[in-house]
Parts: structure tokens; C-alpha cells; sequence
């Protein structure tokens, strides 16, 4: 059986789905076995879920006008408005 | 498993933008920083923790792409690329900052610590219940901010927007192992710190054993 600090050393793999049939089944059955394991899993997945959900990012308005106005500014300069 | 090879709609349409700002179109340029200008003016705050300093990077990035865009190669993505001059622009006002020492997003970690665990505790079925969406959102937020550069970097670009672990190392200039163990590291973290906040009372460790 894999040791737990095994487990965790595939563990942003395994999460990612990015571990290979073979590999993925000893970690399947560590987890099994191991409730400390099983709960560093879940809680590892719940953390991402929670940071996968807070996609959307909006700019203050003031930043973004001031950028606007560089870009513009810039194009202008290179004739391009 | 292999980076999917097959081009997304989004990026389809970012091919379209670039293509059209490259032969000078003005208002296909801004749809591109629209689409962007969130991301990376958080990205920016994230490794700068300066408002100022964040605005500058942003301005300094969109006006280098704009600038270079006959160099971009269309085998990457744009964003990928924008977020590549906007790190670098961001570790240079750190350095600024902090002129007596370099700061590199590419420090060697101990990778023997990687694996550090500290807390196992299980969580409460639903934190969304007992907390109100701002407090959540502040204890997220409050976490990541508390990472060290190289750990939020990367952890805000895999997990938060969405880049796959070859287009992080791509645009962070690390190589895929290296992206790979700060991602761990970032994820187990972070786990520790919302469990401080999540876990279910009355549960210490190995109450469930």
C-alpha cells in the first residue's frame, strides 16, 4: 500500500484527473483505507471548488477608465483612432 | 492526460480579436482588454498587494501588448502571453519595493515540506449555510492573500482562472514539475487555512476514527 506522504505527493494530480489508470486505482484503494487521507481528499477538492466559483473579477470603474484613456492616448499617437 | 488539442470557442474568438487588432482595428483591441482587464489587474494585486502598483502593471501590460503585437505568436494564447508581461512587470515593482533583495517567482521550495499536513478535520456539509456570501468571500480571499508570491501565483492562475498546468509553467516561465509542486503546496494550504473556518464542531482529528 502507498505510504501517506505518497498519496499526497499525487494528490493535485489525482484531483486534476490527470493520473494514469494504474497509478489511480493504488490511490483509490489508499484512500479506502486511510480516513485521514480520505478527509485531507475531500477537503483538498472542496477548497478548489470553492475558489473555482469565484470566477467573476471586476474592475473598479475608475481603473478602468484610466486605462482605457492610456490605450487610447497610445493609439492615437500611432494614429491607429 | 494530453493538453486538449482542439481549439475552444473562447479562444477561437481570441484568435479573431488578435487578429484584427494586429491590422490596426482599435475596437478589437479593447474587446481584448475587456475580456481581460479583471483577471489580470487581480493577478496584479495578488503579487504586488498594492492598488497603485496594480493599476501601473495593468496599464504597462495592455500598452507593451499593444505595443509588441506583431511579435505574438499565435501558437499561445493571448491571455496566456498578457499574463506572462504582466508578471513580470508586477515582480519588477516588487523589486523596486524591495531593492535590497530579487525577487523571482522561481525560488527553490523545499520540496520535503510539500506534504506538510497539520489539521485533518472534517468539514461542515455546507460552509455556504453558515456563512453569508461576503464573509465567505473575504475568508477566501483572506487565505490566498496570506500565501507567499510564488504559491498565490500560481494557485490563482490554475484554480481561479482556469489555465491548465502547461499554460501556467508557460506563462510564469517555470517548468511543468515546478508549477506542479507550488500548485500542491498552495491547494494543501489553503485547505488548512479554510479548515480553521469550515471545520465541523466539535470535530477535532481522528474524531471520526
Amino acid at each position: 500500500m502507498l505510504t501517506c506522504k505518497e498519496f499526497l505527493g499525487e494528490l493535485s494530480d489525482f484531483l486534476d484527473e490527470r493520473t494514469h489508470q494504474e497509478i489511480r486505482t493504488k490511490l483509490e484503494r489508499h484512500l479506502a483505507e486511510c480516513p485521514n487521507c480520505w478527509v485531507i481528499c475531500d477537503t483538498t477538492r472542496k477548497t478548489i471548488n470553492f475558489y473555482q466559483g469565484m470566477k467573476e473579477c471586476s474592475i473598479p470603474e475608475d481603473v478602468h477608465s484610466r486605462l482605457m484613456a492610456a490605450v487610447e492616448r497610445k493609439m492615437r499617437s500611432e494614429g491607429q483612432v | 492526460m494530453e493538453p486538449v488539442a482542439e481549439i475552444s470557442e473562447e479562444v477561437r474568438e481570441e484568435l479573431v480579436l488578435v487578429e484584427r487588432a494586429r491590422t490596426g482595428d482599435g475596437a478589437a483591441f479593447s474587446s481584448l482588454i475587456r475580456r481581460y482587464e479583471g483577471k489580470i489587474f487581480r493577478l496584479a494585486m495578488n503579487i504586488t498587494q498594492n492598488r497603485e502598483d496594480a493599476e501601473d502593471v495593468l496599464q504597462e501590460a495592455f500598452l507593451k501588448a499593444y505595443e509588441h503585437l506583431d511579435q505574438f505568436q499565435g501558437n499561445s494564447r493571448f491571455y496566456t502571453w498578457i499574463v506572462r508581461i504582466a508578471v513580470n512587470q508586477s515582480l519588477m515593482k516588487l523589486r523596486k519595493r524591495k531593492s535590497d533583495r530579487t525577487v523571482s517567482l522561481d525560488e527553490q521550495i523545499d520540496t520535503g515540506e510539500d506534504t506538510v499536513v497539520r489539521e485533518i478535520a472534517t468539514w461542515d456539509p455546507d460552509p455556504e449555510v453558515q456563512f453569508s456570501r461576503e464573509e465567505l468571500h473575504k475568508i477566501l480571499s483572506g487565505a490566498v492573500d496570506e500565501l507567499e508570491p510564488i504559491y498565490r501565483t500560481v494557485f490563482t492562475l490554475r484554480d481561479v482562472d482556469g489555465l491548465s498546468t502547461e499554460e501556467t509553467a508557460e506563462a510564469l516561465e517555470l517548468s511543468v514539475p515546478a508549477v506542479k509542486s507550488r500548485l500542491l503546496r498552495a491547494r494543501l494550504q489553503l485547505r488548512e487555512k479554510l479548515t480553521r473556518f469550515f471545520k465541523r464542531k466539535g470535530d477535532d482529528a481522528f474524531a471520526y476514527m
